[in-house]
């Protein structure tokens, strides 16, 4: 006869990764999302896409400066923020590697992505500041240009998910009874990432037909995440510590996680969320817009992208 | 026991049958390792320590299971008590996460966490499965039991071992502690405790722990995971990653699907705008 198996029994204790490791989480979704996205509409995307493109190239970098200064302050030594990449032990002068631990990998997967990020932000800048500027930017158009945007993507999605792997890849309750935070993260980053792009594009008129394939885009990733959450229950349901990740009032922030899904779900059932006409200008048609689906729908996705990661950094360690 | 020398695997061999909850072996640590403590808490029954942490590289662990009816024989479990320590795991968590190369494993096979390298990212207190590390906010370093390390260089027994007035906690080589575990169960069971096991002896916890215990009760009941719980934190990278590999297919399969060029009607709407600042 198979048994069910037994529950899993924790004694480790919790590392306190509060608030500055959330703030990563976040931001480390959204540049590599954003980053993914606007590969994909630069080369795949019809040329009108390029303007969302651009957009998308400036949100990874934006969404990426802040990454390695929340990474450093979380540490106990900031200043020794370098011994990730050097081993310092005496008589010992070689890079620090561990392909077995998701933190040092993803040291050196932030470095390298952030030369990518930079670089594809600062071509983009070029051509948005055109005159002499744009042709430094025009070298990122060839064939060479293309694929280190399309190894960017590549790298932007591996930030965006490996911070799930490195969750797991420890001893504590929940996280390391489920295999799914990986893939909830990236999942999660691309819904947040769509959600975010669409904000942007909504400043641009000449985007507007991107700005709702993007939401199409949105629906997609939240059916996505909505699958990784369900296998995420299901696995820590099975290790037996599906009452910690719930428990307390952590409940409330998966309930808001499940909010946040629904539009963009609702949208891929057909529902589109109340526009305003895209000529209309002023403070009031501003609080109008601000109420309207259109921007309250993406702020929300966000804001389920950050209560996702609330619940799974910190039920964890309550 | 013969000289200390680099190159033979030391360990404790910590006999909880005859602990008697003295924490001669907590002052004797904080003595030698000038750690002051944490500020004193009454906490349930005798312990005053309460956990492992950055203060405390000792814990005596009082476990008690009286049961309601008293004229019953305790059968050596009924009140435990558990100096715990760090265990110095021949495959150990701590030193498997480690970004920094900080945790290394001595010339007399302990691990360590040397502080000048550590840079308090925490991922060995995520990582260990006994909530033996803790962060000290002074240093901004994790810190745990060394075994001595200084001492051992010097040819000296650990403080812990050297004050223990029941010789519960013994150290020496591996070999000869695990003759000394082996002999001191088979005689507890001739005796009539069934109950008696060792704990990280053998390699099924952890490859086997350079500090091993004789337990009068199931190892969950000192909060210790037993072997099938004794995971590293690596068991979860093929799984972890491959989940999120399979993400990223279908979140670029669902990316072209809604953003990939399509002809006419995307392109009608964007007339022009694809130009702009080319």
């Amino acid at each position: 006869m198979v048994g069910l198996p037994l529950a899993v029994e924790h004694f480790a204790g919790p590392p306190h990764w509060e608030w500055y490791i959330w703030g990563y989480f976040f931001l480390a979704g959204l540049t590599g999302g954003c980053y993914a996205l606007a590969a994909i509409l630069r080369l795949w995307g019809e040329p009108s896409d390029e303007v969302a493109a651009r957009l998308g190239f400036y949100a990874a970098f934006g969404s990426l400066i802040l990454c390695p200064i929340l990474l450093s302050i979380d540490l106990g030594q900031p200043l020794r923020f370098w011994h990730m990449m050097t081993n310092t032990t005496p008589g010992v002068t070689a890079a620090n590697f561990k392909s077995w631990s998701p933190m040092s990998v993803g040291v050196w997967a932030l470095l390298v992505y952030g030369f990518f990020a930079t670089v594809t932000f600062l071509a983009a800048l070029g051509k948005d500041l055109g005159g002499g500027w744009a042709r430094a930017g025009e070298a990122m158009d060839g064939v060479p240009g293309r694929v280190f945007v399309l190894v960017g993507g590549l790298l932007g999605l591996f930030i965006a998910s490996y911070t799930g792997v490195l969750l797991s890849v420890s001893n504590q309750p929940v996280w390391s009874d489920t295999w799914s935070l990986g893939g909830l993260f990236l999942a999660s980053g691309l819904s947040g990432s769509a959600a975010l792009m669409t904000l942007l594009v909504r400043r641009r008129p000449e985007a507007a037909p991107t700005g709702e394939r993007l939401r199409q885009a949105e629906g997609y990733f939240a059916l996505l995440e909505l699958a990784l959450i369900v296998l995420f229950f299901v696995t820590v349901g099975v290790a037996g510590t599906l009452g910690q990740a719930l428990g307390g009032a952590w409940w409330l922030l998966w309930l808001l996680v499940l909010v946040s899904l629904a539009p963009p779900l609702a949208g891929l059932a057909g529902w589109r969320p109340v526009s305003m006409g895209a000529g209309a200008e002023g403070g009031g048609v501003m609080v109008s817009r601000l109420l309207a689906g259109v921007t309250w729908v993406p702020l929300l996705v966000l804001l389920g992208v950050l209560a996702l990661r609330a619940a799974v950094i910190f039920g964890a360690q309550s | 026991m013969a000289e200390i020398s680099g190159g033979t695997r030391y360990g404790f061999f910590t006999d909880t049958s005859i602990c008697i909850g003295c924490k001669a072996c907590e002052v004797a640590c904080k003595a030698w390792n000038q750690l002051p403590g944490n500020p004193p808490t009454f906490l349930d029954g005798f312990d005053n320590t309460g956990q492992l942490d950055a203060q405390n590289w000792r814990h005596v662990r009082f476990i008690e299971q009286v049961p309601d009816q008293t004229m019953i024989s305790g059968d050596g479990h009924v009140w435990l008590m558990m100096s715990d320590v760090c265990k110095h795991c021949q495959q150990a968590s701590c030193l498997e996460v480690c970004p920094t190369g900080a945790i290394i494993r001595t010339e007399f096979d302990s691990v360590y966490i040397q502080q000048p390298v550590c840079n308090g990212c925490r991922d060995c207190i995520a990582a260990c499965p006994y909530d033996v590390i803790g962060f000290s906010e002074e240093t901004g370093t994790a810190h745990k039991c060394t075994l001595c390390y200084d001492r051992l260089q010097a040819g000296m027994v650990p403080a812990c071992a050297k004050a223990c007035p029941t010789q519960s906690i013994q150290f020496g080589p591996l070999d000869q502690l695990h003759q000394m575990a082996d002999a001191r169960l088979a005689a507890l069971h001739q005796q009539g405790y069934t109950r008696a096991q060792l704990y990280g002896r053998d390699p099924d916890v952890y490859g086997g722990l350079n500090a091993f215990f004789l337990l009068m009760d199931r190892p969950e009941t000192y909060r210790l995971p037993n072997a099938q719980n004794a995971g590293l934190p690596s068991r979860n990278n093929l799984g972890g990653y491959l989940t999120a590999l399979v993400t990223a297919a279908f979140g670029v399969l669902a990316g072209l699907v809604a953003l990939r060029r399509r002809g006419g009607a995307g392109r009608a709407g964007g007339t022009g705008a694809g130009q702009e600042g080319r």
